[in-house]
């Protein structure tokens, strides 16, 4: 009964460890609100536009290349961390909105 | 394994990504607030060192002795009359062939965080030497360049009485850019509205402010933003066809980014009435036809900016707007 029980704990805390992160990035008064993140591969980022214009997110980074499109505020993109590596992500539209995400394995 | 189950569990709560969460339509812009343009882009308090770098700055912009056969200088384009531009749609070369974008004011370069049409420096020192080194303008090598103001002796003496390294392109360069940095625009009947002055604008001025900044009505604040008017970004206005061979496809040449396909730097506003024509490719003549152009909604419609939509104004709120944007022109401008 006990190693049954202790097996249980033991996959949940495995379980645990294994599930995948989201993060919520604004972007506000063209800037994103988080400026650095260090997340595991599998992990997904969403970026929400929070200012009353369009924002636009991508990527050209060596690691993992993206463009996620332009959308207003109140709308969101997504995207799940690929590879490990160094991503740096933009709006193209403002281009002094960067972020530096970091994925690790 | 373990993350395909975490992604099962989570999609649900990820699957909301993309569906509009508010209304944004009926909101009014944080801009209609005349108190968020009152931070300006003023002179800088300059020490004696920094006056004496601007000083120098001064003399290299109107020297023509920065191109290869002293026949141009910066200012050749770039006219204090015209606001640092030139009145030409775009210019003509050292060859007298049309170069294909206008060129821009230097007004308020200290709102900017990018340079030239497509943004490709972000630095006002690694600017300037773009138009001097470029063969279809200045044409002139910087090492030539240290060499010639080498060898006059008050530029020699001007450059060590402030730089401990004397004559380089870095500091040749360095100096012009603090002299445009001092290129700030002066008090307007918009600044003193601004400031409190409720008589400095009139009724017209007025109502173009408003609509400037509605959203449903002119909507410029999507793009021209406080302080500068800029949002130092880049849109397809529908001025270029991107489908054609050869088309100038403006930010897209310096960021492979679908959106900006034809996108060029939003420009500021203030004092824009003296550097007509408008747009990158100098297209409209006045501040009337550049309203007229964005009431057409553009003249082609493949990859145009998602803030860009035809105006719904009258022809009375179009003067507004224009007058509204004249209320921007600097008492002392041009002089």
């Amino acid at each position: 009964m006990k190693i049954r029980l202790m097996l249980v704990i033991v996959m949940g805390l495995m379980g645990a460890n294994c599930i995948a992160q989201e993060y919520e990035i604004g972007q506000k008064n063209k800037e994103f609100t988080v400026k650095e993140l260090t997340v595991r591969v599998g992990d997904k980022m969403t970026f929400t536009n929070q200012d009353p214009f369009f924002h636009n997110i991508y990527s050209l980074s060596e690691n993992q290349s993206f463009d996620l499109g332009s959308y207003p505020k109140g709308n969101q993109r997504s995207v799940v961390a690929e590879k490990p590596g160094t991503l740096k992500v933009e709006c193209a539209i403002h281009p002094n909105m960067q972020m530096i995400i970091h994925v690790e394995e | 394994m373990c993350i395909n189950n975490a992604s099962a569990i989570i999609f649900l709560a990820v699957y909301v990504s993309g569906i509009n969460l508010e209304v944004l339509a009926s909101e009014p812009s944080e801009f209609a607030d005349r108190s968020v343009w009152r931070s300006s882009v003023t002179a800088p308090e300059l020490n004696p060192r920094e006056a004496a770098i601007a000083e120098l700055g001064k003399q290299l912009f109107f020297d023509p002795r920065l191109s290869i056969d002293n026949t141009m200088s910066c200012a050749t384009c770039h006219q204090p009359d015209k606001g640092w531009s030139d009145g030409e749609a775009t210019p003509l070369d050292r060859y007298g062939k049309r170069i294909e974008r206008a060129t821009p004011g230097l007004l308020n370069l200290q709102a900017h965080t990018v340079f030239m049409w497509d943004g490709r420096v972000d630095s006002l020192v690694d600017q300037v030497a773009l138009p001097i080194t470029s063969p279809r303008e200045m044409n002139m090598d910087l090492d030539k360049l240290v060499v010639r103001l080498r060898s006059v002796p008050s530029y020699q003496s001007a450059f060590s009485g402030v730089y401990p390294d004397g004559v380089t392109a870095r500091n040749v360069q360095h100096a012009i850019a603090e002299f445009e940095k001092t290129l700030v625009s002066g008090d307007s009947d918009f600044s003193d509205w601004v400031a409190g002055n409720e008589q400095a604008m009139n009724d017209q001025q007025k109502l173009g402010f408003e609509l400037f900044t509605d959203p449903q009505k002119g909507n410029c604040v999507a793009c021209h933003h406080p302080p500068g008017f800029t949002d130092n970004g880049f849109h397809n206005l529908g001025l270029v066809n991107v489908q054609q061979d050869n088309a100038d496809l403006g930010r897209y040449n310096i960021r492979p980014v679908a959106v900006l396909k034809g996108a060029f730097r939003t420009p500021g506003l203030k004092d824009i009435e003296l550097t007509a024509p408008y747009f990158h490719d100098g297209s409209a003549d006045t501040l009337e036809s550049v309203m007229d152009y964005y009431i057409e909604g553009g003249r082609h419609q493949s990859g145009v900016s998602p803030d860009f939509k035809p105006l719904d104004i009258t022809q009375q709120e179009k003067q507004a707007l224009v007058a509204f944007l004249k209320a921007l022109t600097s008492r002392d401008a041009g002089r």
